[in-house]
C-alpha cells in the first residue's frame, strides 16, 4: 500500500468509518436498527440527521424487509442486526426475498442492502448467540457474505458491500471488535471475491476467515520455528468464494489444512474442500484437513466452550499432521 | 400463597439477584456472557407463579432468575449454573439465560426476543389437549410484543381458546430504549394492553410492584383459562433496578454492571430514583408490617434467612466442579 496513508485503529472503528465515509459519499445511503443512534452525540446522528440514521423497535422482519422495500425504491440500506443469530427471526427475508428480486425480475430490479451483524461471540453467551452460522448463508443465489478479519478489510469490505448492487451480509467477529491495525485513510474498497495471503509460505496452505485467521498466523509462527513454513489464506468473502487463490497455493503445497469457526457441516471449510478435492485433486500430497468447531452448540461453561472451538494448537497438530 | 410467603419469596429473588450482581465484584470472572437481573421485578414474579397449581407451566425470556426461585428450584443448583459448574440446574450448559426445571413446570426460556410467546402457547395446546385444566404462563418484556411472534401467538391463542396468560413485564426500556421510542401504542400515550383489542381479548395493566394486586389480575387470567375461555393479555407495570445486563466486552476484559440506562443514557437521574424510592420489596414489607401481617421481627428473620441461604449458594457454586470439557458432546441430541 504504498503512498496510502494509514492510521492504527480498531476493526469496530474501521467499520464504522467505513459506513461513515459511504454515507457522506451518497446521501442514498440510510442506517437503521436497534443498536444505532444510541446516544444524541452519535457521531452518525450529528452527521447525517434522524431521518437516515434511526434506531428501530426489536422488529428483525421488519427491519430487513423494509430494508429489501427501500432498496427496491432506491436507496441503500444499512440494517444493524447486532447479532447473527437476531436476523434469523427474518429468515425469509434474508435468504428468500432480496436475494431473488434481480434474479426473478429477469435483471430489472436491484436490491441493494447490507446487513452488519456480529458473530462468534464466544465468551460466555452460550447457546442463541455465540454461533458462527455463516454456513447456512453462503449457499443461497444472489446473497454475498463477507467475513473480515483486519481492521483494513472491515473497513474495505463494508464500503464495498453498500456500493454493492446486491444484498450483502457483512459478519463482523465479536472477537475481533477492539482489535487494533492499520487502516488506509479516505476511500479504501476491498473487492468481493478476492482471497488475501496473509502469509506467504511454501509448505502448507492454512485457510482460515476471521478470528481463526488469527489462531492460524500465530500457529503459523510456531510451526515456522519448526522449520514448517505456512501459508496462511483467507477468503474474506465467503459468497462469492474465491477457489482460485486456494487453488494455486495447494499447487504449491500440495497440502490443505482449514480452519473454520463454524459447526463442520456447516462450514466454508467443507466447502473449500469439496472444491479443492474436485479441482485441486492431482496437486494434493496428503488428505485435506478440517479443523472446524464441533458440531454441538456452545456451552455456557469455559471448558465445554474451548473444547468445540478450533485453536492454535489443533492448528498446529493439523498441520504437522500432514506437512 | 400467604402474602407473608409472597414477600419471602421476593426477598429471597431479590437477595439472589444481589448475589449475581455482586460476584461481578466478589469473583471477577466468574460469570461470564451476559446476565440479566429481576430486580424490581420480584413482586410480579411472586404475584403471577403463587397462581400457578401443579400442572401448570411457565416459559420466560433471559431475565430468568426469578421464575424459578418461586417455583422452589434448588438456589443452589441456580447459582452454580450461572457460574458455569457441573452442578447447575443445567449442568453449565445454558448459564444465566437458559434456566429451566421442568420438574417444577418451568420448561425453559429463549434468548431471542419473543420466540418464547410461541412456545408458551404450544405449551398450552398440549395442556388444551391434556383436559385438565392446566395453564400455562408466558413471561416477556415490552420490547418482545414488537415481534411478529407475539402477535401470531395471540392470535392463535385468541382463535384456539388456548390457557395461557401472557404476562408482559412492562419495564418502560427494550434494553437501552425507551417504550414511547418504539411502540404505537406507548407513543400515543396508551397501556401496552391495548394490544390485546386486536385480537377480541382481554388486556389488563396492572401495577407489577403489588404482588397482591398481580396476584388477583393474574389470578383472574388463570382462571379464565382454565375455564376454557382462552387467553389474557396481562401488562404488568415494573421497573428494573439495574441496568438491562451486565456490561458486554471480550473475553479478557473484566465485566460489571453499568448504571440504569434511565442515567446513563437518558441523563435521567430522577426517574431511577423515584424508582428506587418505590422499590416493591421495601414497599411490601411496610405494607405487611403497618397491616400486622408480619411484624418487623419476623420481617428481618425472613431476610436473613434469604441472606443465609444465597451465602450458601455462592459458596457451594465457588465449591463445585467445572464441567468436563468433553461433556461438551453430550445432550446434541435426545
Ligand atoms: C430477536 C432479538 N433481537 C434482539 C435481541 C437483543 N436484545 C436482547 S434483550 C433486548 C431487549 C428486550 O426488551 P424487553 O422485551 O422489553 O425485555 P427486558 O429485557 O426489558 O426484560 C434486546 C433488544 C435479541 N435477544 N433477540
Ligand atoms: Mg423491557
Amino acid at each position: 500500500m504504498t503512498g496510502v496513508t494509514t492510521r492504527e485503529m480498531t476493526y469496530a472503528a474501521a467499520t464504522n468509518e467505513a459506513v461513515h465515509l459511504e454515507m457522506a459519499r451518497d446521501e442514498d445511503v440510510v442506517l437503521f436498527g436497534q443498536s444505532v443512534a444510541g446516544s444524541p452525540d452519535d457521531p452518525f446522528l450529528k452527521a447525517f440527521g434522524a431521518d437516515r440514521v434511526r434506531v428501530t423497535p426489536i422488529s428483525e422482519t421488519a427491519e430487513i424487509g423494509m430494508a429489501a422495500g427501500a432498496a427496491l425504491a432506491g436507496k441503500r440500506p444499512v440494517v444493524d442486526c447486532t447479532m447473527a443469530e437476531f436476523l434469523l427471526v427474518s429468515m425469509d427475508q434474508v435468504v428468500n426475498e432480496a436475494n431473488r428480486f434481480h434474479y426473478m425480475s429477469g435483471g430489472r430490479v436491484t436490491a441493494p442492502l447490507v446487513l452488519k451483524a456480529g458473530y462468534g461471540f464466544t465468551a460466555g453467551w452460550a447457546g442463541q448467540h455465540t454461533g458462527s452460522i455463516y454456513g447456512m448463508f453462503m449457499g443461497v443465489p444472489g446473497l454475498k457474505v463477507a467475513l473480515p478479519s483486519t481492521p483494513a478489510d472491515a473497513k474495505g469490505l463494508m464500503a464495498s458491500a453498500i456500493r454493492d448492487d446486491n444484498p450483502v451480509l457483512f459478519l463482523h467477529h465479536y472477537l475481533l471488535l477492539l482489535e487494533q491495525g492499520p487502516v488506509p485513510e479516505g476511500e479504501h474498497l476491498v473487492p468481493f471475491g478476492s482471497a488475501d495471503v496473509k502469509r506467504p509460505g511454501s509448505d502448507v496452505t492454512v485457510v482460515a476467515t476471521g478470528w481463526t485467521v488469527h489462531r492460524a498466523l500465530a500457529a503459523a509462527e510456531r510451526l515456522a520455528a519448526d522449520g514448517v513454513d505456512v501459508e496462511v489464506i483467507d477468503p474474506r468473502t465467503i459468497a462469492p468464494l474465491d477457489t482460485a487463490t486456494i487453488l494455486t497455493s495447494v499447487e504449491k503445497t500440495g497440502r490443505l489444512v482449514l480452519v473454520d469457526q463454524a459447526t463442520r457441516h456447516s462450514s466454508v471449510a467443507t466447502v473449500i474442500a469439496g472444491e479443492v478435492a474436485e479441482h485441486g485433486f492431482s496437486a494434493l500430497r496428503a488428505p485435506i484437513v478440517q479443523v472446524t468447531a464441533l458440531d454441538a452448540s456452545i456451552a455456557y461453561a469455559k471448558p465445554m466452550e474451548d473444547y468445540v472451538l478450533p485453536d492454535e494448537d489443533k492448528i498446529v497438530a493439523a498441520v504437522r499432521g500432514v506437512a | 400463597m400467604k402474602p407473608a410467603e409472597m414477600f419471602r419469596h421476593m426477598t429471597r429473588i431479590r437477595e439472589f439477584e444481589e448475589r449475581v450482581k455482586r460476584t461481578f465484584t466478589d469473583h471477577p470472572g466468574v460469570i461470564r456472557g451476559h446476565t440479566h437481573l429481576a430486580d424490581g421485578a420480584e413482586a410480579s414474579i411472586v404475584g403471577s407463579v403463587a397462581t400457578m397449581r401443579p400442572g401448570d407451566q411457565l416459559v420466560s425470556t433471559y431475565r430468568c432468575h426469578g421464575y424459578p426461585i418461586a417455583l422452589g428450584s434448588d438456589t443452589s443448583a441456580l447459582m452454580a449454573e450461572i457460574y458455569g459448574r457441573a452442578t447447575g440446574i443445567c449442568g453449565g450448559y445454558g448459564g444465566s439465560m437458559h434456566l429451566a426445571d421442568p420438574e417444577r413446570g418451568f420448561l425453559g426460556t429463549s434468548g431471542i426476543v419473543g420466540q418464547n410467546i410461541p412456545q408458551g402457547t404450544g405449551a398450552a395446546y398440549a395442556a388444551q389437549l391434556r383436559g385438565r385444566g392446566d395453564v400455562v404462563l408466558t413471561f416477556f418484556g415490552d420490547g418482545a410484543s414488537k415481534q411478529g411472534a407475539f402477535h401470531e401467538s395471540l392470535n392463535i391463542a385468541a382463535v384456539w381458546k388456548l390457557p395461557v396468560v401472557f404476562v408482559m413485564e412492562n419495564n418502560s426500556y427494550s434494553a437501552g430504549v425507551r417504550t414511547d421510542l418504539e411502540d404505537a401504542n406507548a407513543a400515543a400515550g396508551e397501556p401496552l394492553a391495548t394490544k390485546a383489542r386486536a385480537y377480541s381479548i382481554p388486556g389488563v395493566t396492572v401495577d407489577g410492584g403489588d404482588p397482591l394486586l398481580v396476584h388477583e389480575t393474574v389470578g383472574a387470567a388463570v382462571e379464565r383459562a382454565r375455564a376454557g375461555e382462552g387467553p389474557t393479555l396481562v401488562e404488568s407495570r415494573v421497573y428494573r433496578l439495574s441496568a438491562h445486563g451486565n456490561s458486554i466486552a471480550p473475553p479478557g476484559v473484566p465485566l460489571h454492571y453499568p448504571e440504569h440506562e434511565a442515567v446513563t443514557k437518558y441523563g435521567d437521574v430522577e426517574e431511577y430514583e423515584a424508582a428506587k424510592r418505590g422499590d416493591p420489596v421495601p414497599r411490601f414489607r411496610a405494607r405487611l408490617v403497618e397491616s400486622g401481617a408480619l411484624t418487623a421481627d419476623e420481617a428481618d428473620r425472613i431476610a436473613g434467612e434469604a441472606r443465609t441461604e444465597m451465602q450458601a449458594a455462592v459458596d457451594f457454586a465457588l465449591a463445585s466442579p467445572h464441567p468436563e470439557p468433553a461433556a461438551a458432546l453430550s445432550h446434541v441430541y435426545a
